[in-house]
């Protein structure tokens, strides 16, 4: 058997899935044990507090290892704009004095604390703070490789018209097509295409930024979709162009529905609550489902800590692969399941009325 | 007993989820064994409803963690 038939057959391909895995599965154990190695006392691992730190924001990127670039602290205060690199922030507790006020990081938030570094708490509200953390600067990353997949990808439409698409087309068509075919016609029906774009924009930003989390090292790292502000962003989102959108039906659906009167008043406030809460569970779906993912991943790590054992390393990298595979499925399926629901609300708000027949 | 009864809130929400996914499960698995050529539609409805019913059992999650 020569070198190709190697390369081709089923076993190499598994066991190079099996690797790419295992890799990543060791990097969160890497990260952790700089926590460990800086402390000067044996501090007792906290597994809920290194997990919960690792899958919040931050104000510098971690690259790998212990390597971070800190990234601008941008805040803007009621006496004007402060402008500083979060270095100065370094190690968590140190007071750095700005021109307005003496900023400190507790727990990776930017809090106003005077020289001994007690917190001031009524300057903590006169204090907006804008700056650009670990999430703000991957989901730029992550946009700006977006515009460059879809701008390569039209371009060579454009250049290539009437011809079988090459290349990437060729890996992005049959998604787009999957989801003006299988998701946006069946739930929305005639006005489809007018809807495509936001669809595919939020079917494509969910899925980049679910994948670049799965990374535990640069360009992934960062856990956007498991920040409950950016999906609350996308919901709201959704919940701006479906009460744009809804014509006369919808809003005859949800205040006069064809119920005996005297249950009006209930439906009410069902229906009132039902549209506030219909992009609500998409927003918590989609939170809860990948920050759970990232929860149990550290969690299994973090069994090595717990024991203090090197021994139970190999069961806990094993279990940590497996529901990282599993955890790519679910990056999967919540983008396509945020997009369906998102197109069948829109369905419903664009509807056109038909007859009743009983 | 002292301490917050968060882990058992989520406990239970794992219980909900297994019950409910098993449904989904037997009953697509239970059709396909009758419809074999429909094979891939009820497998994509399979995983979309049990899409939902986790995303029902993660809000309990969520509230559970707070």
């Amino acid at each position: 058997m020569n070198n190709s038939t190697i390369l081709k057959s089923k076993t190499f391909n598994i066991l190079l899935i099996c690797a790419f895995f295992l890799t990543i599965g060791a990097f969160p154990a890497k990260a952790f044990s700089q926590d460990k190695a800086s402390g000067q006392k044996e501090e007792k691992f906290d597994p809920g507090k290194t997990t919960m730190e690792h899958i919040a924001d931050k104000h510098e990127w971690h690259l790998f290892g212990e390597v971070m670039v800190p990234l601008p602290i941008i805040v803007y205060t009621d006496k004007g704009f402060e402008l500083f690199s979060s270095a100065h922030l370094q190690p968590q507790g140190t007071v750095y004095k700005g021109e307005y006020y003496n900023y400190m990081l507790v727990n990776n938030k930017l809090k106003v604390a005077d020289e001994a570094g007690k917190i001031d708490e009524a300057a903590n509200k006169k204090v907006w703070d804008f700056s650009i953390t670990q999430n703000v600067a991957g989901m730029w990353l992550s946009g700006l490789i977006l515009i460059f997949i879809f701008l390569n990808v039209s371009s060579a439409y454009k250049k290539r018209v009437g011809k079988a698409p090459k290349g990437l087309q060729s890996f992005l068509e049959p998604v787009v097509l999957f989801i003006r075919d299988d998701v946006a016609r069946p739930n929305i029906g005639l006005k489809a295409d007018r809807f495509m774009p936001l669809l595919l924009t939020i079917f494509f930003f969910i899925l980049i930024n679910n994948l670049f989390g799965m990374i535990p090292f640069f360009p992934g790292g960062y856990n956007l979709t498991g920040n409950i502000a950016v999906t609350l962003t996308l919901a709201v989102v959704i919940f701006i162009v479906v009460n744009i959108n809804g014509n006369k039906y919808y809003w005859k659906h949800i205040f006069l529905p064809d119920v005996p009167f005297w249950i009006l008043p209930i439906m009410w406030i069902v229906e009132i609550i039902g549209i506030f809460s219909k992009p609500g569970a998409l927003m918590i779906r989609l939170f809860a489902n990948m920050a759970a993912g990232h929860i149990v991943v550290l969690s299994l790590i973090s069994l090595i800590f717990i024991f203090n054992s090197v021994w139970i390393s190999p069961v806990s990298v094993a279990f940590a692969v497996f529901i990282d595979i599993i955890e790519v499925l679910v990056v999967f399926l919540q983008a396509y399941v945020f997009t369906m629901l998102s197109s069948l609300f829109i369905g419903m708000a664009v509807e056109e009325h038909h007859h009743e027949v009983i | 007993m002292a301490g917050s009864y968060g882990p058992i809130g989520a406990g239970l929400a794992a219980i909900g989820a297994g019950i409910g996914i098993g449904q989904i499960g037997g009953k697509a698995v239970e059709a396909i064994a009758r419809q074999p050529e429909a094979i891939s539609k009820i497998q994509t409805n399979m995983i979309i409803a049990a899409a939902l019913v986790e995303g029902v059992a993660l809000f309990a999650v969520v509230v559970a963690l707070l």
